[in-house]
This record gives structure tokens, C-alpha cells and sequence, in this order.
């Protein structure tokens, strides 16, 4: 019987579900920390190549002054100002606080907001003081 | 491990239009549908319906079709009024309940899925054993040391029985544990958010005395851990409750008990 009865399929899940803002964040959280484990590689070249004297920092500036390094150091400070802010909200909500659904939404869009507003304020401040 | 495709015999093909209407009000439905007497994948049926003549429910329209047009669907359905949770489905990308779900909150084709993740009976049935099976694992019953009193039953303050409010409440639909991410790669442990807010309501009654006992059985990495606030649970309960919420308070009195 049981070996004459097909093998049952699997309902769709993310192919049909709508995800909502909150989660398309959280989704982005671990894609964002993901993304500043290997950051952090780079950091270490930069300090790696402090350390070696003014040839290699020189190098390493070159490199990371390119467009691409430019480009990747903008996905960085993003990737980081957005896992802050969210893991913020996260520390928050472990208090149990802000959960119901009008908080979680309002503060959907202050973190995106922040992570913005802070990416910005970042490259004003570095470009502006270099 | 997450996996995030369908298998290939649960890959959704495009089916046939069964009917046409014609009208001013005339809306078309999208229905998932699998028989599990054929070999076939499943595959979306579409509906069209005259909502003139119709009641206002996606509930209605359902059985406007099985009634009327295609008795070979199936669905389950009882109540119709939102107190059973036999009718949740994922309508147009969020689980809800086809009972109190009106036709006229949505814009166009309207799209019928069994809830996610689980595997399919028929149609828009979905096998709910693990899920109960789920819920009678955190033994959803008042749990005492002491006799109860010999001429009356066991009182509980006015405060006390309004800790259980927005938990008692709860009509075990499985909308939110199947509309949850952890649930569907992790459904084998995580107890998801539907019975860890039942598992809530046992630790906050006041008259239960098994407190220490339902914390031991829940801290588990992947029993009450696998939750990581990813709040669809609370956006998509249809009786506006809110388990992330009764997780997080759980998670609190794990910390609280070690101080």
C-alpha cells in the first residue's frame, strides 16, 4: 500500500511566499555577515600592508583607491552600518520590546533609513577629511 | 540544511483554465491543485467567478467552485468563521484563513497555495501530523504538584488569567509556523512559532506548576533557539496574535532563571 501511493509533494514555500519587509532584513543580516567575515580579510591586508612599511601601504592604497576598491569599500561600510543597525533592533527585541507589528514596521524603516543616512555620513566624513 | 528548491516531482506546471464567465465582476482564481491518483506534478487550475454571485470570503469562492464548477477540489473548511483554522492556505503570498479573508482586500487574479513546506495530501490539504505531533510534545495541559482544592477549582487572580490573553487565543491554524523560514529548513526540531506559543501559554498559567520542567524541555539549540525574529509569524497570524513575541519571552525566562 504504502509503496503504491506516490511519494507526496511538497507544498511551495519561498517560490510562492510573499516575504514581508522585516524579513527580506533578516534575510540581508546574514547575507551582510556573511559578507564582513571575508571584510575583515581585507581589513587585515590594509593593517598587514601598515605594517610593512610605506611601499606596501602605498600598494594597498592604490588598490583599494581604484574604483573597484571604492566599490567594494562601499559594500562594506553598507554591509556593516545594515548589521548594526539590525542586530540594534535585534538586542531590542530580545528584551521583548518592539514586536508587535506597527513597531516592527516602523522600525523596518528606520534601519534602513540609519544604514543609509550612516553609509553616507561615512564617505561626507572620509572624503571630506581626506 | 536549508533547501531551498522543490523537489522535481513537487515543481508547480502551469494547468488548464476550467471556465469562463462572462460579466462586469468577473474575477479569475488560481488554484493549486495535486492528485494523488495520477502520476502528474502539481499544477494551477484557473477559475473564473462571477463575484456578483458570490459571497464576499475567499471561502466562498472556493466552495462557489466545488459546488458549482469542479467538485474534484479539495480543501478543509468548517467554521467559516475563523474559530476552527481548518481553511489556512496561502492566498496571494501570505498564509491566511479563506474564512475571514475577503475577496475584495485583493486586486486581480487571486492565487491559492496549500500552507507551505508540508507535504500535500490533496490539493489544498496539507499532512498536519508532524505538527500536532509537535504540539503534543510540549503537553499542552495544566501540569500540578498539589492536590486541588477539595470544594472548588483552582483560582486564579484577574491578573493572573490576563497573562494568558493574546495566547489563549490561538486556534492552532498553523498559519504562522508554516509561514516561518526556520520552520520550513528546520521543521524535523524547531518547534516553530505556533506551539512554542501554546508551550507560553502552559509557562504563564499561573495555576500550572511545571515551570522548570517546559523551560528544561525547550532549551534545545533548535527546539526554541531556531527562532531568529524573523517575524512572519506575527505578520501573518489571521488572529492578529503575535508569537515572536511569546518566543522572546520565553527566551527571557531562560535567561532570568540563571541569574
Amino acid at each position: 500500500m504504502t509503496e503504491q501511493r506516490r511519494a507526496r509533494p511538497l507544498s511551495p514555500h519561498l517560490q510562492v511566499y510573499d516575504l514581508p519587509l522585516a524579513a527580506r532584513i533578516s534575510i540581508l543580516h546574514r547575507i551582510t555577515g556573511t559578507a564582513l567575515s571575508g571584510g575583515i580579510i581585507l581589513l587585515v591586508y590594509w593593517l598587514w600592508a601598515l605594517a610593512s612599511g610605506p611601499e606596501s601601504y602605498q600598494q594597498a592604497q592604490a588598490i583599494l583607491g581604484s574604483w573597484l576598491g571604492l566599490l567594494i569599500l562601499l559594500g562594506f561600510s553598507f554591509a556593516l552600518f545594515l548589521h548594526l543597525c539590525h542586530g540594534i533592533r535585534h538586542l531590542i527585541w530580545d528584551m521583548s520590546a518592539g514586536l508587535d507589528k506597527s513597531s516592527a514596521a516602523s522600525s523596518n524603516i528606520w534601519i534602513i533609513i540609519l544604514t543609509l543616512g550612516l553609509t553616507a555620513l561615512s564617505w561626507g566624513l572620509g572624503f571630506g577629511l581626506a | 540544511m536549508a533547501e531551498l528548491k522543490l523537489p522535481a516531482n513537487s515543481i508547480v506546471k502551469k494547468g488548464k483554465t476550467v471556465n469562463h464567465v462572462e460579466g462586469n465582476n468577473v474575477r479569475k482564481f488560481s488554484v493549486y491543485r495535486w492528485d494523488p491518483d495520477t502520476d502528474e506534478n502539481p499544477r494551477t487550475d484557473t477559475y473564473e467567478i462571477d463575484l456578483d454571485q458570490c459571497g464576499p470570503m475567499v471561502l466562498d469562492a472556493l466552495l462557489k467552485i466545488k459546488n458549482e464548477i469542479d467538485p474534484t477540489i479539495t480543501f478543509r473548511r468548517s467554521c467559516r468563521e475563523g474559530i476552527c483554522g481548518s481553511c489556512a492556505m496561502n492566498i496571494n503570498g501570505r498564509n491566511t484563513l479563506a474564512c475571514t479573508k475577503a475577496i475584495a482586500d485583493y486586486d486581480g487574479e487571486i492565487k491559492i497555495f496549500p500552507l507551505p513546506h508540508l507535504s500535500v495530501v490533496k490539493d489544498l490539504v496539507p499532512d498536519l501530523t508532524h505538527f500536532y505531533g509537535q504540539l503534543a510534545s510540549i503537553q499542552p495541559w495544566i501540569k500540578t504538584e498539589t492536590a486541588a482544592p477539595p470544594d472548588r477549582e483552582r483560582l486564579q487572580s484577574k491578573e493572573a488569567r490576563a497573562k494568558l490573553d493574546g495566547l489563549y487565543e490561538c486556534i492552532l491554524c498553523a498559519c504562522c509556523s508554516t509561514s516561518c523560514p526556520s520552520y520550513w529548513w528546520n521543521s524535523e526540531r524547531y518547534l516553530g512559532p505556533a506551539v512554542l506559543l501554546q508551550a507560553h501559554r502552559w509557562i504563564q498559567d499561573s495555576r500550572d506548576e511545571a515551570l522548570g520542567e517546559r523551560l528544561d524541555e525547550l532549551e534545545d539549540p533548535f527546539r526554541l533557539y531556531r527562532c531568529h525574529t524573523i517575524m512572519n509569524c506575527t505578520n501573518t497570524c489571521p488572529k492578529g496574535l503575535n508569537p515572536a513575541k511569546a518566543i522572546a519571552e520565553i527566551k527571557q525566562l531562560m535567561v532570568k532563571r540563571q541569574l
